[in-house]
């Protein structure tokens, strides 16, 4: 299933299907960092402002 | 006492909201907790004894749990679909159901999970079909997209937990929220993407068994007809369950939670799904009665074994099909809330019944001239541990009910 214990075998379908489940959990991953860090950020500015 | 006196209940129920009494919370609580209680029982004993505890057998591999599994499944597309309609489509008025549209959806894809759970057998191996991925079944995409789903509806859940009076407090919290609603669009897609695929490779299962031609189907490309008949039905009924279920809410909460207008908006465009469906369904039917005819297979062997006689055809098509798409496109009909939540419901059990046929009926058919046709019902454990996942849906719906902001029409109609 991991890239690093896949069964490569030439066959296009194998392909379509595992790089369509990794394409999706790339997505969610990334959209999960992107909210938690944008939120942390938004902390860091809040407080800096509130120290000025 | 009443929930104000109770200082760590009243603290994190939303704002402006009027809730039962705790201790009334807790009594219903601890009464889903008896028959919850007995499906736990049930599951333990699948899982310590093995599937012989039940009516399972080399007959009936596909019982009560696999119907129910597809059952739930097309009853959670309301998450989706009323997901794709509010993001991506854009219909505003939406917005005030999409967050219950969320956790009926949650608690729907969490019981298919967990009635597969039990259904394996043996849970400690049901990473296998993850490792070992055969990619030409269809029951692996359903697996895999499955899961992936599930992992989007908890994300939709997140937001909702973070904006729990309390935890919405903390700084970091309460921006994690607000920014993951501005994904959420992008999250809904993908949601779509992967319901699309799995509501129609579980109707692809049953499609492409050519062994049984009750079942069997042509298609386009890869994909059998009942690939694309399962995906329709799914958005068709998935908003009839949201609708029924929060009808149910807002009778056991005795108010108003969510304006007609939306209601109507999901029932219109579910009566009109629901009209197609009907339509491509009975043609599917008449085509695959003359094509099976042909090969052999002619109508009345599909119907010869009881208890699936000629009622199955005509309660799947006519009573749980075309009486529900016909009061659910009357707008006249669609005002008055008693036949509205009756067409729900005929809709809600057709789809059920749907699943079962398919599922259960078309294996069951004999296809040899040497075979027989064996019954099959449930016995008390089938039961016990598929409704135990209703059980544990209600517990779930009446806390993020109590403590979450779900209805955001809930104070405009309700003023205290």
């Amino acid at each position: 299933m991991f890239p690093f214990a896949f069964e490569w075998v030439p066959e296009a379908t194998r392909y379509v299907f595992m790089g369509s489940l990794y394409a999706v959990l790339i997505t969610l991953v990334i959209i999960l960092h992107y909210c938690a860090i944008r939120a942390f950020l938004d902390l860091i500015c809040k407080k800096k402002e509130h120290n000025h | 006492m009443n929930s104000a006196s109770v200082p760590f209940d009243s603290a994190v129920i939303p704002q402006g909201v009027k809730r039962c009494q705790f201790k009334w919370f807790l009594f219903w609580i601890a009464v889903l907790h008896g028959p919850l209680l007995v499906g736990v029982i049930a599951a333990i004993m699948c899982w310590g004894l093995a599937l012989n505890v039940t009516y399972l057998n080399n007959n009936y591999p596909f019982g009560l749990w696999i119907a129910a599994d597809l059952g739930v499944i097309a009853l959670g597309g309301g998450a989706f679909f009323t997901g794709f309609l509010r993001y991506i489509v854009k219909i505003d008025d939406l917005k005030n159901i999409v967050n219950y549209a969320v956790v009926i959806g949650v608690m729907c894809y969490a019981s298919a999970l967990g009635i597969l759970g039990v259904d394996i057998g043996q849970p400690l191996r049901g990473w296998f079909i993850f490792w070992h991925a055969n990619v030409h079944s269809m029951l692996t995409e359903v697996a895999f997209c499955i899961t992936c789903y599930f992992m989007v509806l908890c994300i939709e859940y997140l937001p909702l937990l973070l904006e729990n009076r309390q935890v919405n407090k903390l700084g970091f919290f309460h921006g994690m929220a607000h920014h993951l609603h501005e994904a959420m669009p992008t999250i809904a897609a993908v949601g779509v993407f992967l319901s699309f695929f799995h509501q129609g490779s579980l109707g692809g299962v049953p499609g492409v068994l050519y062994g049984r031609p009750f079942a069997y189907r042509e298609g386009f490309l890869v994909w059998p007809w009942t690939f694309f008949l399962f995906i329709l039905s799914a958005i068709a009924c998935g908003p009839c369950f949201t609708i029924l279920i929060t009808w149910i809410t807002e009778k056991c909460a005795r108010k108003r939670l969510v304006k007609r207008n939306v209601i109507d908006i999901l029932a219109r465009i579910s009566g009109r799904l629901l009209a197609v469906y009907v339509i491509l369904k009975t043609l599917d039917t008449v085509y695959w009665i003359s094509v099976a005819g042909k090969a052999g297979a002619p109508l009345g062997s599909f119907y010869a074994n009881q208890p699936y006689g000629y009622w199955v055809l005509i309660t799947e098509l006519g009573i749980l099909g075309v009486i529900p798409a016909i009061i659910l496109l009357s707008a006249k009909a669609r005002q008055n809330e008693n036949v509205l939540i009756i067409a729900c419901i005929l809709n809600c059990a057709g789809i059920f019944m749907n699943r079962w046929i398919m599922t259960v009926q078309s294996l069951a058919v004999p296809v040899m001239s040497f075979d027989k046709f064996i019954s099959y019902h449930p016995n008390w454990v089938e039961f016990a541990s598929t409704l135990m996942f209703v059980w544990v849906g209600a517990i779930v719906i009446m806390l993020s009910y109590r403590y979450l902001p779900i209805f955001p029409q809930e104070k405009e109609l309700n003023p205290s």
